[in-house]
């Protein structure tokens, strides 16, 4: 159990540290890329907390994380449509989908009060770095209006619901 | 034209009687805001409620008084049943939140 623990702990911190590529700034296809990256994870994530978590509270979380990232990257799709961008994979977007597997594979080992309380952990460290990047990489770096908006207003969305995970974290103690 | 006289004179005394009809106010929801945040309405008021966002809100009632439900990009009506000065806030995004002063 302690190991487990202490394994997810070191997930947790990975996770916290996904930094960005420094340096190179982003093109707008890259952009986009890592953004519905990012919200694919966040899906993924709430569907298997859907099927295995216990607290209420948990679940009406992950619902509303699958609710609104899907709604936000529906629009991102339609945006790049538009724009007729083509979403350029990249390291960033490598290294968070590398990293948001082995997450899965290491909460599917859980159960009960200790995934609920992993996944909860898990998704307020997440959206904390997501919101980071978004903060202080690409939405500065988004050269389309159009984009750097959508990218903004899911910023406030996802504020949102990094406050509502700590809010569920901090009840589920 | 006796007809037409008592038609006219009963769309007058009607009109008299029947009391002002109720009111149609809108509210909107754009990028996580309601807008306006304090709206006044009557008993019988309909609400507008235009959401512009591609997400699902609700508009919920603190006391219980309404929830609604807002799809995305659509407009729902909802008529006002009670009075009262009620505050409201979307279950799936609580921050967002909004007062509504309804008369009798």
């Amino acid at each position: 159990m302690f190991k487990r623990i202490g394994t997810t702990i070191v997930m947790l911190c990975l996770t916290s540290s996904v930094g960005l590529s420094q340096g190179a700034k982003l093109s707008d296809p890259q952009i986009a890329h890592i953004a519905y990256t990012a919200g694919e994870i966040d899906i993924k994530a709430a569907k298997q907390a859907l099927g295995k978590a216990s607290s209420k509270e948990v679940k009406e979380f992950a619902q509303g994380m699958v609710r609104d990232h899907e709604a936000v990257n529906m629009q991102a799709l339609a945006l790049v449509k538009k724009l007729k961008v083509t979403p350029e994979d990249n390291d960033t977007s490598r290294a968070l989908s590398k990293q948001a597997s082995e997450m899965l594979d290491e909460l599917g080992k859980l159960k009960g009060a200790a995934f609920d309380k992993a996944y909860i952990t898990n998704e307020v460290a997440y959206h904390k770095t997501v919101n980071g990047a978004l903060d202080t990489q690409l939405i500065p770096s988004a050269s389309n209006p159009e984009l750097k908006e959508l990218l903004q207003a899911g910023l406030k969305l996802f504020q949102g619901h990094e406050q509502h995970a700590e809010h569920v974290a901090a009840d589920l103690k | 034209m006796f007809p037409e006289r008592i038609a006219l004179l009963s769309v007058v005394v009607l009109g008299l009687i029947v009391p002002a009809r109720a009111a149609s106010i809108r509210i909107t929801i754009d990028k996580l805001v309601f807008s306006p945040t304090m709206a006044l309405a009557k008993v019988g008021d309909t609400v507008e409620w235009i959401n512009k966002d591609a997400l699902t809100h609700t508009a919920t009632a603190q006391n219980g008084n309404f929830d609604v439900t807002l799809p995305p990009s659509k407009t729902v009506s909802s008529v006002l049943k009670k009075a009262g000065t009620v505050d409201y806030y979307c279950r799936f995004h609580p921050n967002m939140k909004a007062t509504l002063t309804i008369a009798p």
